[in-house]
This record gives C-alpha cells, structure tokens and sequence, in this order.
C-alpha cells in the first residue's frame, strides 16, 4: 500500500514536472514569435519612407511601388506565422527588384538618405533572419519533446502540438529578372 | 553536456574558487602574521580583504576588467557593424543586448566580461573592428555571446580580479619585507625564521598556483565557446577565418596584463614575449588546432 502510494506520489511529480516543461517551452516560442513580429514592423515602418526616396528619382517605375507597397500591406495584416512568412518573403522579392531599379539611377544611389535606408534595410533583414533562427530552434525544443517517449504520451493527453517552422521560402533565394521598359 | 550543466557547473566553480581563495589567502596572512608575531591580526585583515575582493569581484568584477583594460563604451554611430552584430546575435541567442566597449588599440582581440546575460559586456580592440569584415566579425562576437550565455564570463571575470588581488598583494608583501628590513632591526631576533622560509615559499608559490587556476578555467571554454557560437552563426568559415587573421597577427595587446589575459578570444600576449614556460602555461588552445576543428565542422 505504501509502496503503491509512494509510486503514485513519484508519478505525480514527474506528470506535473513534464506538463510545466511544456509550458516552459510553448511561452518561449510565443516570445520569440513577438520577437519576430517587433523586427518585422520596424521593417514595415521604413518602407514608405524608402518608397517615397526612390520615387523622388525615378517616378515612372509604378508597377515596381506598387508591388512593394502590396507586399507591405500583406505583411501588417498577416495573422498567423506561416501568413508572416509568405507576406515577408513577398516583401523581400519586391524590395529586390526595387534596389535592382535603383542600380538604373545613379543620382540616387549617390544619395546619403538612401544609402542610410538601404543600411538599415538590411540590417532589419538581417535580425528578422535571426529572430526567426531563434524562434526555429525553441519550436525545435518543443517538438523534439512532443514526439520523444516518455513525454509524447503528457503532450497527447494535455493535447500539445508540434509548432510550425518559420520558413524563408525558396522564393527569397530565387534571383531577381529585371525589365527596363 | 547542455549549456544548463554549463551554467551551474561555472556558478558552483564560482563560489569553489571564493571559498578556496578567502582559506588561502587568509592563512597567508596568517602566516605573515606569525613572522611579524601577530597572527589573529593578519589572519583578520587577510580575512576581511579577501572577503571583500570576493564579493567586490561579483558585484564590480567587470567594470574593473574594464578599467584595467582602458576600454570605452562603443556607440552606434562609431561602430555600426559592431553595434548591429551584437544586437542581432543577441536576438538569434535570445539574450539581451550585451554593453558594448571598444579598446583603442591596433592589436585585434575581444572579450566578454559581467556576472549574467543581464550584466554583460562585449568589448574588442578597433583592431579587430577594423580588420575583421562582417561574417568574421559575427564569428567572433558570437564566440563571446557565447560565454556570456553559459556564464564563462562570471567565473572569469572573478578569477582575472581575484589573480589581480593576489598579484597586487603578494607584490607588495615582497617590497615591504625586502625594503622593510633594515629598519627595524630591533625585534628582528624575536622572528621565527621557519615562518620567514614558509612565507618565502608561500610567495613564489601563489602566482604558480593563480595561473594554474586561469589555465583550469580556460583552455576547453574555448573550444566550447567556438562550437557554441558557431550554432549561433551557422556559418564556421566565419570564425575561422577570423581566427586565422588573429593568427597572423604578432602585435600584443598593450592594455592586457597577466590577470586579465584569460578573457581574450586570443592571447594578447603574443609570440614576442612567450618563452618555453610561458607557452607550457599558456592560458589559451594553440590557435591552429582551433581552426583546425572549425574547418572540419
């Protein structure tokens, strides 16, 4: 009887020990997926600003703005990770033929505001990639525990699922086609 | 072994090497006490002067590497590349953002100091800034993010202040003793000359023992911290060829001395001062081998 007892009073603790690590883990990941969004909203906030730049120059490239602006809206109503992903990677592919237009006019390029922006474009590209390796390696922790034995039996039971990846789709990676018309 | 092991295996190396340090250092004094015939009184003062650099070590540890090191806090402006590296590796180790200072000095080098993730320092010469382009640079800052996030940077840094103290002590018992001997001669008979011996050899003994110390606590964190970081980066080309570029450089750091030379990524010393008994003690992995081992990642 004591010996049952005993037994049952281990199993609880190690239940209630696996169940916190979960939620350990799940708080993590949705803090890294705030992470993620701050980077992509300060990347958001320098579009207009570097849209109006390049305009300033080059007036005639609407269907290139009017990509870059779509894409920017796309990105500030997207919802869930994977909507985030998709709108960011659109963005990147229409901010690449935009500097790819901006190669055309050297009084632009010459421009400091626009070097700045470009700058700091980068760099917020840059930390999205980052904030996006971190929140990939805890949904990585997080996985690993739903599926492993013993804790995958607590993650059915308390119904965890494994998270999705925050992917850079190919379409970031593939090379940009610029048309001079 | 997980960086959490890491973690309380440094805090407990921490509070060890407190321990061991206040017990060695007082029954030093004790000792020294003996010689000039009052040992409770030394033994307090050795007490009360360890337990305060202890403490002292954990709670200004870091802004005394820093002075002694002569380093400045680094802007954005200045130095962009290195302000948005170290924000972005922070973001990608999901530490906070690191203060960051430069050392105005053209011998490239970097380390990290602090007691946790929250009070943490990155610091590097403008040297290396200035040598290193950006996926090198990442390299490196990621090696010492490294440190910080498995705090390394705790126990060296209590280490490079309590070396510091040991050195600054033992220095000046050894001025006073040598310079403090003709004047008082009066009670010179009354001095037991086995205590006189013991203190020589307790004196000789200490830096030996401080160094091995420094080596225990450092030559296999880098290693780790090279693997940690290049997890961070993904990239190891970035490091190495870093770490190839520290190689090539023969220049020492200025600023370094031998109680703070554990922090760096590299030995500021350099080959121009390093004999066969330096390098046998030498605080950092050779260099090659760690390149070595990166390449083949």
């Amino acid at each position: 009887m004591i010996y049952a007892l005993g037994f049952l009073g281990v199993l609880i603790v190690y239940l209630v020990a696996q169940y916190n690590g979960f939620i350990v883990l799940k708080t993590r990941i949705q803090e890294a997926l705030s992470g993620i969004d701050v980077q992509l909203k300060r990347r958001a906030d320098l579009i207009p600003n570097v849209v109006e730049t390049v305009k300033g120059y080059a007036k005639h490239e609407k269907g290139v703005f009017a990509e870059v602006t779509k894409a920017r809206t796309a990105l500030m109503g997207a919802q869930s990770p994977q909507e985030k992903a998709q709108a960011d990677n659109m963005l990147s592919g229409a901010l690449k033929s935009l500097f790819a237009v901006a190669e055309a006019y050297p009084d632009l390029k010459a421009n400091t505001n626009f070097q700045d922006l470009q700058r700091q474009l980068e760099d917020t590209e840059d930390k999205v990639a980052y904030s996006r390796q971190f929140y990939n390696s805890n949904v990585l922790d997080f996985n690993t525990k739903v599926q492993m034995f013993p804790s995958s039996l607590i993650a059915n039971a308390f119904a965890f699922k494994p998270f999705e990846f925050f992917e850079a789709e190919e379409e970031a990676k593939k090379s940009v086609k610029v048309k001079f018309d | 072994m997980t960086v959490y092991n890491q973690i309380s295996e440094n805090k407990t190396k921490t509070f060890v090497i407190m321990f061991f340090f206040i017990l060695i250092f007082s029954s030093f004094f004790f000792l020294l006490g003996k010689y000039f015939n009052s040992p409770w009184g030394y033994f307090f003062l050795g007490f009360f002067i360890s337990l305060a650099s202890s403490i002292g070590s954990y709670f200004y540890g870091d802004k005394l590497v820093l002075m002694t090191t002569g380093a400045q806090k680094a802007d954005k402006k200045t130095f962009f590349d290195f302000y948005t590296v170290a924000q972005n590796l922070s973001i990608a180790a999901g530490l906070p953002m690191p203060s960051l200072y430069v050392i105005k000095d053209s011998s490239p080098n970097a380390f990290a100091t602090g007691r946790d993730p929250k009070h943490s320092v990155v610091c590097a010469t403008t040297g290396l800034l200035e040598m290193m382009d950006r996926t090198e640079l990442e390299g490196v800052i990621a090696h010492e993010l490294s440190h910080v996030k498995n705090f390394d940077i705790l126990l060296a840094s209590i280490v490079a202040v309590l070396v510091g103290t040991l050195a600054l002590i033992s220095d000046w018992v050894m001025r006073s003793m040598w310079w403090g001997r003709g004047s008082d001669d009066d009670d010179r008979s009354s001095r037991n000359p086995i205590f006189f011996v013991l203190l020589i050899i307790s004196l000789i003994l200490t830096p030996i023992i401080a160094t091995i110390i420094q080596l225990a606590i450092s030559r296999k964190r880098e290693y780790l911290a090279d693997a940690s970081g290049v997890l961070l980066t993904r990239y190891p080309e970035g490091l190495a060829r870093a770490l190839e570029k520290l190689k090539n450089n023969s220049q020492p750091l200025r600023k370094a001395t031998s109680s703070t030379a554990h922090l760096f990524i590299d030995n500021p010393f350099k080959k121009k001062n390093s004999s066969w008994f330096i390098n046998l003690f030498s605080t950092h992995p050779p260099i090659e081998e760690r390149i070595r081992i990166l390449k083949n990642l």
